[in-house]
């Protein structure tokens, strides 16, 4: 046997395949420290404390800046970053060795994720469970394809396969599965505007899983299920707006607007009857489009 | 100067991870070159200039590559000295994935992409199994789960590096990377004498010796015999 041999031997078997078990994150809370703007000037709010199951918006123009926040808070920023932001977890700075961990702090959902395995989704649920050390049983996929099927209008199953699910329904497994096998605490929602689904719900079911909900947006919607939101403008948080009771009564009745048009829609696909959408007591019209 | 080797599969990303994450030390006013090793053609020579990285180009034509990259090391880090670099990255595509550039001693980044399915890190070798950084690519058009999946089998492949998403379009990671590499890489004087991170193939055989005959009276050196059992 050569050199070359040997080392081989020894680099596969150093392969086997004993599981990967990494520390799951204890996070109550994320804090904000501020740094500076891209013209170097000192941000001036306060640090933002973010809570287990909060939502929190990020508004501001293309290119302002949205996703560097994002990577700060994915990087534990140290002041390291062109920021000069610091991330707290639990108040606390966090062990430089967190950064590499193998259980990322967020995770992220977005309109142009797909589906690239091809298996069916209860093989893709088994295996992202067996890539976290859990035991999937049938119960929790079932959880997991049930709370799917709540956010998108037809039903998928165990047997139906990742890569024939509808736009819709590839958002809601995604969704679903984030909220409920994924471990990051911190859930980052980045355009899921005409997803398909409904999002009040999606929100809420992230929300039920203790996440921490962030989500870059522009939609008013989605935008004002949040508590606060998170304006950025130059590179820098401009201001965090606490959402008022106006704002609230606007959230409510785009949620109305949202309803209507899905369940005119389920109505639609099922050759149901539309002309109880005009009826007054039903729909609002002061709501309703 | 300091010295980073990247390798990675064909078409992983590694051009475009490269070039975001020298951006991002020119910002730092630090200066960085490329010498791009391949094959038989490459045209990313080109996309280097476009973004004015300097860029030196090295093509192994009808030796192995990975041979060539280990007789030719020297040449491209006198090129950088000379050049006046702060640091300098190799590119090599790891075409069969036996081989490894990594020296020791020299900071190691292997580059693997999300689309590229979850058995492919365990089927690199030494390339991403020897690296101290492993950037994976293309993680904003997989799901969350399928990245968590895949990041988990790269772990398995290599449990001591440290593992960074990277997206080379848009940059996200690459001023991440950045820091790492700088943190990572120690001031290099001179790669004579330094050691491959991982031997090359036992070699020579016939063929590598231009023999185009099929059969074992042709057959000379080191030769592998396959056996499979009868069905």
């Amino acid at each position: 046997m050569t050199e070359s041999d040997r080392a081989l031997q020894a680099l596969v078997g150093d392969s086997a395949d004993r599981p990967i078990k990494d520390e799951e994150w204890d996070l109550s809370s994320i804090t904000i420290v501020p740094g500076v703007d891209k013209s170097g000037k000192p941000e001036a709010h306060e640090q933002i404390t973010m809570q287990k199951g909060e939502v929190v918006c990020i508004v501001g123009p293309t290119g302002s800046g949205k996703s560097r926040l994002l990577a700060d808070i994915e990087w534990l920023a140290r002041a390291d970053t062109p920021t000069r932001r610091t991330i707290l977890i639990n108040g606390r700075e966090p062990d430089p060795d967190a950064r590499y961990t193998g259980n990322r702090l967020v995770a992220q959902l977005s309109q142009n994720m797909n589906f690239v395995m091809d298996v069916a989704v209860r093989e893709f649920l088994e295996l992202h469970a067996q890539s976290r050390g859990i035991d999937m049983d049938e119960a929790r996929v079932g959880d997991v394809i049930l709370a799917a099927n709540e956010l998108a209008g037809e039903p998928l199953s165990g047997d139906s396969q990742l890569t024939e699910l509808s736009g819709g329904q590839s958002r809601a497994l995604m969704i679903a599965d984030t909220a409920l096998l994924s471990s990051s605490p911190i859930v980052l929602i980045d355009e899921i505007e005409n997803a398909g689904i409904d999002r009040t719900q999606a929100i809420e079911l992230l929300r039920g899983a203790e996440k921490i909900v962030l989500a870059a947006t522009h939609d008013p919607a989605l935008a004002l299920l949040a508590q606060r939101r998170i304006v950025i403008a130059n590179g820098g948080i401009r201001s965090v707006q606490a959402r008022s009771p106006a704002e609230e009564e606007l959230a409510r009745r785009l949620s109305v607007r949202d309803e209507f048009s899905r369940s005119l829609r389920n109505a639609l696909r099922t050759g149901g009857d539309l002309d109880s959408f005009l009826d007054p007591s039903r729909w609002a019209p002061s709501e309703c489009p | 100067m300091k010295l980073v080797t990247v390798a990675g599969p064909p078409s992983c990303g590694k051009t475009s991870v490269i070039i975001r994450t020298i951006l991002e030390l020119r910002a730092r006013g630090r200066n960085a070159g490329v010498v791009k090793f391949d094959c038989l053609s490459t045209d990313d020579d080109e996309r280097y200039r476009t973004f004015e990285i300097p860029v030196g180009k090295g093509l192994s034509q009808s030796t192995c590559p990975d041979h060539y990259f280990a007789t030719n090391i020297e040449e491209a880090f006198r090129w950088g000295e000379d050049s006046g670099f702060d640091i300098l990255f190799t590119e090599s595509a790891g075409l069969c994935n036996r081989c490894s550039p990594h020296l020791k001693s020299v900071v190691a980044v292997a580059i693997v992409d999300n689309l590229s399915g979850v058995t492919t890190p365990r089927k690199v070798g030494p390339m991403l199994k020897t690296a101290d950084i492993v950037a994976i690519t293309k993680g904003d058009i997989v799901s969350q789960a399928e990245r968590e999946v895949f990041a988990t089998h790269v772990r398995i492949a290599n449990r001591k590096a440290k593992i960074i998403p990277v997206n080379g379009l848009n940059g996200q990671g690459a001023f991440e990377l950045s820091r790492l590499i700088v943190e990572s890489a120690n001031e290099v004087s001179t790669v004579t004498g330094l050691r491959l991170r991982f031997p090359m193939p036992s070699a020579v055989c016939s063929y590598c010796l231009g023999e185009r005959r099929i059969g074992a009276q042709h057959q000379i050196g080191n030769v592998t015999p396959l056996q499979l059992e009868a069905v």
